[in-house]
């Protein structure tokens, strides 16, 4: 989907940052990545390494890590792994299922210099 | 370009205008800086930008063109380039990619409540019929609900003329390669509404299933229309824009009897994947179902005055009650 949009996100994060921490190079960038946030990790390695080119965060490392998904069902009152949004509840087959966790897309922690 | 829908950078116009060039801020320009500075302005739409560059390069942000009234929006990443490099150590961040976008939505939704005006994003695949719905609804509900439309498409302005023919107001976005709209073309979009005499904003999205899912542009709610010709399991084909949604329309109801689309069963599917979710059944050609489209929509944007006026009426309260205590 929009990996491209999300990855120039991520560059004004870092900018921002820069500017409010006081570095001028990125040389590693940790991002969180939820199961359920609508993103493809593939395609953001792919735009993120784009989008990086001549910015502080040239050629830097990216990890990605990839946090597990959960969901609630209103039937069972119980929470469990979760990780496809039309899959029915573990536990009872019932679909009264509700994201409680895995939406994450966030810049976690870097490694700068500068 | 993004490998799985190729949306990227690109030409993003609002009337055919780049969004910025007439505007006194100064980001998301290709800028050329000598030394450090810093902007920080706060325009028209209350998006505050702040900015600052400390390198002697030429970069380029998204820098939409202006033409006529519609914005096109420009070229990819903002670029910052660093010499040198001393010691490393890490920056702990935790900070959510989205949050640019969800700062100017949040921007937009205040905005919009402060005017009293319901907005609702239209968002489907292309095709499934959101221009004839609209112009059908403006043509009915006109005379009582002021109406104005925001268009997103990535080429043409086609589908603002077709607004405009009904006599409302509509201003074009062009996207150029983008594949959804975002709260800050929509920020742009807003400056040329006269707010003050607007009920509702009709935000008609670029037409696809996937993109628009994930950006909040400020409306209150999304509406996914999906059209009996599509196949009926679209919701669990593309389950996050049907879980980011509070209304699922189904259009062109009028087609059933030729088409084999189980009506119960895609309902049963929108709802598998988002159990909150209401459902209508319309046809904007022959006009069926279209009245509970109406009242749909006259009763959200009564529940938006209505918790507008609780929160006013509380104040009220506690301020007599403020003043029996003086």
């Amino acid at each position: 989907m929009h990996e491209m949009s999300l990855a120039e996100g991520v560059i004004q994060v870092l900018e921002d940052n820069a500017k409010t921490q006081g570095f001028s190079r990125v040389d590693k960038v940790w991002l969180e990545i939820g199961l359920l946030s609508q993103v493809e990790v593939e395609a953001m390695r792919f735009c993120f390494e784009a989008v990086c080119r001549g910015t502080l965060a040239e050629g830097c490392e990216l990890e990605i890590i990839e946090s597990a998904g959960q969901g609630w069902c209103h039937q069972c009152c119980q929470q469990f792994d979760y990780n496809a949004r039309f899959d029915p509840c573990p536990l009872c087959g019932g679909y009264q299922v509700e994201v409680v966790g895995g939406n994450e897309m966030r810049v976690k922690e870097l490694e700068v210099s500068g | 370009m993004c490998t799985t829908c190729g949306c990227a950078s690109g030409n993003t116009s609002v009337e055919g205008k780049a969004i910025d060039h007439d505007h006194s801020h100064e980001h998301e320009h290709g800028h050329h800086h000598h030394y450090d500075h810093h902007h920080s302005h706060e325009h028209g739409h209350h998006h505050e930008h702040g900015h600052q560059h400390s390198h002697d390069h030429s970069h380029q942000h998204l820098a939409p063109e202006k033409n006529g009234g519609d914005l096109h929006y420009g070229k990819g990443p903002a670029g910052s380039h660093a010499p040198g490099l001393s010691q490393q150590r890490m920056v702990q961040i935790e900070q959510d990619i989205l949050g640019k976008n969800d700062g100017y939505a949040e921007t937009n939704r205040q905005q919009l409540q402060q005017q009293d005006i319901l907005a609702l994003n239209l968002v489907s695949s292309p095709g499934s019929g959101k221009t004839t719905l609209l112009t059908r609804t403006i043509e009915d509900i006109k005379d009582r609900v002021h109406c104005g439309v925001i268009e997103g498409d990535q080429q043409t302005a086609n589908d603002a003329d077709r607004i405009r023919e009904t006599g409302v107001k509509a201003v074009q976005i062009n996207t150029g390669k983008g594949c959804h709209l975002d709260a800050h073309m929509v920020g742009h979009a807003l400056e040329q509404f006269d707010l003050e005499t607007q009920d509702v904003l009709f935000i008609e999205n670029v037409g696809n299933l996937v993109c628009p899912a994930a950006f909040d542009l400020g409306e209150a709610h999304k509406v996914a229309i999906l059209s009996v010709t599509e196949g009926e399991d679209k919701p669990l084909k593309y389950p996050d824009m049907f879980d980011a949604a509070d209304l699922m329309i189904l259009n062109k109801v009028d087609l059933l009897p030729y088409l084999n689309f189980d009506v119960d069963k895609c309902i049963e599917f929108a709802k598998r994947v988002n159990p909150n979710i209401e459902v209508l059944q319309v046809s904007a050609t022959s006009g069926e179902g279209m009245d509970q489209w109406y009242a749909w929509i006259e009763g959200k944007h009564k529940g938006q005055l209505q918790q507008k006026l609780d929160a006013l009426q509380q104040q009220v309260d506690k301020l007599k009650s403020s003043i029996e205590g003086c």
